[in-house]
């Protein structure tokens, strides 16, 4: 994960980058909503280019319908990795069952994203199968593609109109999965405010094309006056009234994590 | 089952390196204290085999673990384990599952003390995994270990792991006692073990592993030399009107794969290994698939298919085994609830004799801190010729509860 970097920061290919530089100044009539899309998200993700790597502290609070709360903590590593996806670390401290488990990811901008599970009681380390990722993370209402690193390349875009929410003014986008065969969502459609591209709000449409789950995210920092983060992500299954919130606390950058943290053996020796 | 002496060692390095960074550091020397508790209850639902066996069984036992950080990426970790058991005297039990000091840099790790190992890729069957042995006793599976003094060398690199281990002193299988279920038709006699080498338990086995990841498959190489950990039992006639059997540990060379690869949808996996040393060579193998529908039945709930197969080539007059030539199929559960409800349920059936073992668990959470286990076996039309037909009378219910603290 769990870098939940819903924020679209994957890194762009040189190539896609040259293009949309020498192609930008020609189209400004003929930019198609497509062209546009991509191009926001791709400024959303340039935006965050370059934070290197970052940890946090995070408490999921599952709820179901008659408001019964749940909650799990989970510590996060997250590394940029220079010309392909994240590779992030989450380790559950809670529930007291599942201390220690950790999942390990390793996204690519092409092609599957590669994940991990280590089971402390048995010091197990297991190969998960990243295709299943319309599957619930942990119980929660966000499944494994929407706490993946949001890897440009992951979907195609359209952009739609601007509109004001929560007195921001924003870019609102469709976004389709590249990998339609197992995503859960026909599409999502995504609030980016105009001033700083973060995300405010994303909208999941199922495989029946019908609402799904919203997401609202609030509470952004900036960190090292570059890098926002989300204090807030909120999920809500509108098919199941179930909902998932997310906390976060303790953002630090340049904790000086590299590769070898993000290894079989260091994932053994996790705490 | 502790032997003093090797505890007290690490006891011993653990005060030492107390004192040496209490001068350095008078704060933030990270500890943790934590455990769990558990009650577990069987229901056996055939009449017992042999004499002194019971109907049903009870047993409380209880893990903690200590952890002390040193800082400077040095650590000491202990773990222990007790059980009491109502019936059978060879489960009440205790061990030393782990009390190990790790260091590590961005080169290399060590670790030295009692560690715990696990290679493997299968769900049914561990073949490979050979570090550690299995504490038969409390668990079926094969799932529990003892705690294996070592000293670990890990170096991980761009292009994979190599591991060294040294094991200077063997850990003996643990076996159900005369009034124990799921034993062999003459008690276990572990405390008559004999070794083949003159060292006995003190032969230092060595064993080195080589793992890496290629394109989107996980492999595992390995070569162990030492003690073999599953025993040869044999005979014992020296009082004739009570008959045992005692453990034979052989010296063996084994050279094992493990492999986990995922190809498109499907998660494949596969163990085998070649041995020597005992009776003839031979060599096993197991592998099989994992496949995943997620959100079926237009829920969070994940349904996974799992199928399996194991060959075995060894001797079987010297050697016995379950898993000869079976078969194995999985259904998993995850119904991804608040209480996360998981079910298992798993069959395997021996292609020659087809005596078939049904198996289901299930689990869940209640509250934060509490899981309940609910367990069950059927051994059906168990073949005499087949070596688990010693359990055909050991259909059973478990019901387990662990409070986590």
């Amino acid at each position: 994960m769990i870098s939940f970097s819903i924020s679209n920061r994957s890194l762009l290919s040189a190539t896609l980058c040259w293009l949309l530089l020498i192609s930008s100044p020609l189209a400004v009539q003929a930019e198609t909503a497509e062209e546009k899309g991509l191009a926001i998200a791709v400024e959303a993700h340039l935006r965050d280019e370059g934070f290197g790597d970052y940890t946090s502290d995070m408490t999921m609070t599952l709820r179901n319908k008659q408001g019964k709360e749940s909650k799990r903590a989970i510590r996060g590593k997250t590394l940029e990795v220079a010309d392909d996806g994240d590779k992030s670390l989450s380790i559950f401290d809670t529930p007291r069952d599942v201390k220690g488990t950790a999942f390990l990811s390793f996204s690519h901008k092409v092609g599957d994203d590669e994940q991990w599970l280590y089971l402390p009681a048995l010091k197990r380390v297991k190969r998960i199968n990243s295709r299943n990722k319309s599957g619930s993370f942990m119980g929660s209402e966000f499944a494994y593609e929407d706490i993946a690193s949001q890897e440009v390349e992951k979907y195609n875009y359209k952009h739609l109109r601007e509109e004001e929410l929560g007195g921001l003014l924003c870019y609102v986008s469709e976004s389709y999965p590249v990998d339609k065969k197992n995503s859960g969502y026909t599409r999502r459609i995504t609030w980016l405010d105009k001033e700083e591209y973060r995300i405010q709000k994303v909208e999941y449409y199922d495989r029946k094309k019908s609402l799904l789950k919203t997401l609202t995210v609030s509470g952004y920092q900036q960190y090292l006056g570059k890098h926002w983060r989300a204090d807030d992500m909120k999920m809500v299954n509108h098919q199941t009234g179930k909902s998932t919130s997310l906390h976060w606390e303790n953002y630090q950058f340049n904790t000086g994590l590299t590769e070898v943290d993000f290894n079989s053996t260091s994932l053994k020796r996790i705490r | 089952m502790i032997s003093p002496y090797r505890s007290s060692t690490v006891a011993l390095l653990y005060l030492l390196l107390c004192c040496s960074t209490l001068g350095i550091q008078q704060t933030s020397q990270a500890v943790e204290l934590r455990g769990d508790l558990s009650l577990e209850g069987f229901l056996f639902l055939s009449d017992p085999a042999w004499k002194g066996q019971e109907d049903q069984s009870a047993s409380i036992a209880a893990n903690i673990e200590f952890y002390h950080d040193f800082q400077n990426n040095l650590s000491f970790t202990l773990e222990g384990f007790y059980r009491q058991d109502s019936q059978d005297k060879e489960r009440s039990h205790g061990d030393l599952r782990l009390a190990e000091f790790l260091y590590y840099n961005n080169n290399l790790e060590i670790t030295a003390g009692f560690g715990r190992i696990f290679w493997g890729a299968t769900e049914f069957v561990h073949l490979v995994d050979i570090i550690n042995q299995t504490d038969q006793v409390d668990a079926l599976d094969g799932e529990e270990k003892f705690g294996q003094p070592m000293v670990h060398v890990s170096v991980p690199g761009d292009w994979g792991v190599v591991e060294a281990f040294a094991l200077p002193w063997f850990r003996e299988r643990s076996f159900p006692g005369v009034e124990g279920r799921f034993r062999t038709p003459l008690p276990v006699d572990t405390d008559n073990a004999q070794y083949e080498s003159s060292s006995e338990e003190h032969h230092l086995d060595l064993a080195f592993r080589y793992a890496t990841t290629l394109a989107s498959a996980d492999i595992g190489l390995y070569f162990f030399q030492g003690t073999a950990r599953d025993p040869v039992l044999l005979l014992n006639l020296d009082s004739p009107q009570s008959p045992t059997l005692y453990p034979y540990y052989q010296q063996i060379n084994q050279s094992g794969l493990d492999l986990q690869l995922a190809a498109g949808e499907w998660l494949l996996k596969g163990e085998a290994y070649y041995r020597t040393g005992q009776s003839r060579s031979y060599a096993a193998t197991t592998f099989g698939f994992e496949y995943t529908f997620t959100g079926i039945a237009e829920s969070m709930m994940d349904l996974g298919l799992i199928g399996e197969y194991v060959f075995d080539d060894r001797d079987n007059g010297w050697l016995p085994t379950v898993y000869e030539n079976d078969i194995m199929g999985g259904l998993r559960l995850a119904v991804n609830d608040m209480a996360d409800s998981t079910l298992l349920l798993g069959v395997i059936r021996d292609l020659d004799s087809g005596s078939t073992i049904i198996a289901l668990e299930s689990s869940r959470r209640l509250g934060e801190n509490i899981r309940l286990n609910l367990d069950a076996s059927f051994f059906i039309d168990m073949d005499y010729s087949d070596p688990a037909y010693a359990m055909a009378k050991d259909d059973f219910i478990k019901l387990e509860m662990v409070w986590y603290w």
